[in-house]
């Protein structure tokens, strides 16, 4: 059933009549993992560096994998919107539906081992690294069965055993962050890499340059992601960098331009930055994106820009259509079963969100656990204290 | 005002330093009296002013001959007295280095990084030595970005690794409060334990010797309402050791501060291993009559007021908190409950400081067993000024720890 072309999908609009026809056979979805290869949208630009291939190997699991997880990630954030406007989420919630994408193409491409750094907009980051759907609105709501316990909040999600380390409410602090992981990484001499990702915005931040400065000086195995969704909160890029082209400000550091709306063009990116950055240090790689919503729940997204960018960007750009479009051309499902899956998707979505309002709120104790860790040896017990001990662990 | 230092009719004990001195830093050593151990000699101060009973202020630049008479003479004693007694005799910044030394050894997860920690060998020669021993990965010379820095010192620790960063000046890691407020300090707490942060950030503050005002900085009240984070101050060779040790092998992130002028004090330490406990005081001096609680470089000049107190009939008892993040209420409390007045004497200013959180703290816990207000002497709410009269001004004196001591204790 599976078929191995290298041609774009237009040319298979010839199959579909006939795959319609055999779709009333019951024919399962396709779960076959023989290659298929498909061209990226277009072509990478580069900066400093030869840019990988525009033919992607992938095969139909893959693809539907794809599809489940971004549809996935679109609705959450979609029902994460309506928990905003029902005040059961407070305070921040940044959503990331339009850039699915970059998370679901970055994680096909590299192991649990590699690490990823992000900003605030980490909830599809971190549901792409392991995370379930219900730690995700368990948090969101503050609850208990929240990843962090419902202290962290929506711009604090970490998962330490899956290498995702969060989650980070200041723009670009994550930054050197991510330049400790990948020193973490050298020195441990494992072969893995970091992924730190940050948004046009924070490229214009000081200590991108210096994290880059001393990335590119130690030959760390960190990969800059400028997540370029064009706007930083209200300004538009163009308003806020005289350089627009992220993926050359590294200058000696190589740059890679992807279209981050085409998942195999990201996970094709990723690959290849992995395997770049294990052997000549530090790469940045621009990918274009672009959010539907605002900057954050209490920014409506259209006053500085038009509905009809919007609009015009979902139509032609946006990632879960460009995979349905694959998936149908290539025959690997039909119409119908991927409804069923969207069906199904919602309802486990919802399931776990009725599942995260039965969680609890955390305890008062809870205020004061996890602010320093304990045992060393050494112990304090305030005012009152009975008892103190110094001795060598 | 002229600083007059009323030696007991001691001589001054001037030890040389083990390397040149730097013609900035007229750092002489004195030994310590510790803890009621020794006899005491008498401190003279880092100023280059030797006052020998003469009572002329200071300034008298030509003693420099009597330094070298006096290092010669001393040095035989020194010698001769070294020789019996257990333990070795080191500057304060040689046991940093070494309390760095045997950790690095211990566990090869722990690395230094900061600006000219490696192939200088340092800034303040702490860590002189260690990048031909560890290599350039485990003493990492960092470009100059401290935000940078600081923060890939958080990131490494938040996957296991025990990086130390040295901020070359204290002063400098202003840059990298975002770094240590929000990640270094709350990582923890927003994972939900998730990550520890098992980082040490030490490095050199306090008013120094004309340093001008962006280097005479006292971070410890900036830094002090940080959650999640310890601090620890050290000022004698023992402690400094000790807490370097402690601070290294704690899972909580650790700012230890040192002070500019206290590098080249000498003291014996002991052969064997010791740690130093994180969040307890040391007891100075035991006394009956007032409690004078203070910290690092703060802790000699009240020594020397302490000596003109006890001339003048009074038993002050003091205490180096030593843990300026938690207080130490324990031991405090329990002088406090003994004498009834309380003197606190900082470096840092007036307003903000860590004496002001300690007033604040003793006050709310031990207020019935005050029988006077809690004094708080700080230095002077401005920039620390370059003339040196104007900065003698600007920080505490013993002079004015005398008078203080003795209007409480009317």
């Amino acid at each position: 059933m599976a078929l191995s072309h290298l041609s774009s999908t237009r040319s298979n609009r010839l199959l579909r009549p006939l795959a319609a026809a055999a779709s009333s056979l019951c024919r399962p979805i396709s779960t076959s993992t023989e290659p298929l290869v498909i061209e990226t949208s277009i072509p990478f630009t580069p900066h400093k560096c030869e840019p990988p291939s525009r033919s992607v190997e992938t095969n139909p699991q893959e693809l539907l994998t794809f599809f489940r997880d971004m549809a996935t990630m679109r609705r959450m954030e979609i029902a994460a919107d309506s928990l905003y406007k029902a005040k059961l989420i407070r305070g921040f919630c940044h959503l990331y539906d339009g850039q699915e994408a970059v998370c679901v193409g970055m994680e096909a491409s590299i192991n649990k081992k590699d690490c990823i750094i992000t900003a605030y907009r980490d909830h599809c980051t971190f549901l792409g690294r392991g995370g379930t759907l219900l730690e995700i609105f368990s948090e969101l709501m503050g609850r208990q069965g929240g990843c962090s316990k419902g202290k962290g909040g929506s711009m604090h999600f970490y998962k330490k055993e899956s290498g995702f380390y969060g989650g980070h409410g200041i723009v670009g602090a994550q930054v050197p962050l991510g330049c400790g992981l990948a020193f973490a990484q050298k020195y441990n001499k494992d072969e893995n890499v970091t992924f730190a990702l940050y948004g046009d915005g924070a490229a214009n931040q000081g200590q991108l340059f210096e994290a880059l400065n001393i990335s590119a000086l130690w030959d760390l195995p960190i990969i800059l992601v400028c997540e370029n969704n064009h706007y930083g909160m209200g300004t538009a890029e163009w308003r806020a960098a005289k350089s627009p082209s992220y993926y050359k400000r590294g200058d000696y550091v190589p740059g890679l331009k992807v279209d981050g709306m085409d998942v195999l063009a990201v996970k094709q990116a990723c690959k290849f930055a992995k395997e770049h950055v294990l052997k000549n240090g530090p790469i940045i790689l621009e990918m274009d994106t672009y959010r539907y919503h605002g900057h954050s729940m209490s920014d409506p997204g259209s006053t500085y820009r038009t509905r009809d960018e919007i609009s015009g960007v979902r139509q032609e750009r946006d990632p879960i259509e460009r995979v349905r479009k694959l998936v149908l051309g290539h025959d690997l499902a039909t119409e119908k079963e991927l409804k069923d899956i969207e069906k199904e998707i919602r309802k486990e979505v919802d399931e776990a969100i009725a599942k995260a309002k039965e969680s609890p709120m955390p305890e008062p104790s809870e205020l004061f656990t996890n602010v320093y860790v304990k045992g060393f040896g050494t112990e304090s017990f305030g005012a009152d204290r009975k008892e103190l001990r110094a001795t060598l662990p | 005002m002229a600083t007059v230092f009323q030696g007991l009719g001691a001589t001054a004990a001037i030890t040389a330093a083990a390397n040149p001195l730097d013609s900035n830093k007229f750092l002489l050593s004195s030994r310590r009296s510790f803890s009621g151990k020794k006899t005491s000699l008498v401190v003279v101060r880092s100023d280059g002013s030797l006052n020998l009973n003469t009572g002329s202020s200071a300034g008298a630049r030509r003693l420099d001959q009597l330094v070298t008479n006096a290092v010669a003479t001393k040095a035989d004693a020194a010698a001769a007295a070294s020789a019996s007694k257990p333990g070795h005799e080191l500057l304060l910044y040689e046991a940093l280095r070494e309390g760095l030394e045997e950790e690095m050894d211990r566990d090869n997860r722990v690395c230094v990084m900061g600006e000219d920690v490696g192939h200088y060998g340092g800034s303040y020669k702490v860590t002189r030595g260690l990048a031909d021993k560890f290599g350039d990965l485990r003493v990492l010379d960092t470009p100059i970005a401290e935000n940078a820095f600081t923060g890939m010192g958080i990131g490494a620790a938040m996957t296991g690794l025990r990086p130390i960063v040295e901020g070359m000046n204290m002063g400098f890691l202003l840059l990298a409060f975002n770094q240590i407020s929000n990640n270094c300090g709350m990582l923890h707490y927003t994972s939900g334990g998730q990550f520890t942060i098992p980082i040490v950030i030490r490095g050199p503050g306090g008013v120094g010797r004309q340093l001008g005002a962006e280097h005479s900085q006292r971070l410890e009240s900036y830094f002090q309402s940080i959650p999640g984070i310890q601090m620890v101050a050290c000022s004698t060779p023992y402690n400094a050791k000790g807490l370097m040790k402690a601070a290294i092998r704690s899972e909580n992130p650790v700012i230890l501060f040192e002070h500019v002028l206290l590098y080249n004090l000498k003291e014996r330490i002991p052969d064997e291993e010791y740690i130093c406990n994180l969040e307890e005081a040391e007891m100075v001096r035991p006394g009956e009559h007032i409690t004078i609680l203070t910290y690092s470089r703060m802790r000699y000049h009240v020594m020397q007021a302490a000596k003109t107190l006890v001339n003048k009939g009074y038993d002050p008892e003091v205490i180096d908190i030593r843990s300026l993040k938690p207080f130490d209420l324990h031991t405090i409390g329990n002088s406090v409950k003994k004498t009834h007045r309380v003197l606190i004497v900082e470096e840092c200013m007036r307003t903000g400081g860590i004496g002001a959180s300690l007033t604040a703290a003793i006050n709310e816990n031990f207020i019935d067993y005050l029988d006077a207000p809690i004094v708080c002497l700080s230095s002077q709410d401005v920039p620390t000024p370059y003339a040196g009269t104007l900065e003698e001004f600007t920080i505490v004196q013993p002079a004015q720890i005398v008078t203080a001591v003795e209007q409480l204790c009317q």
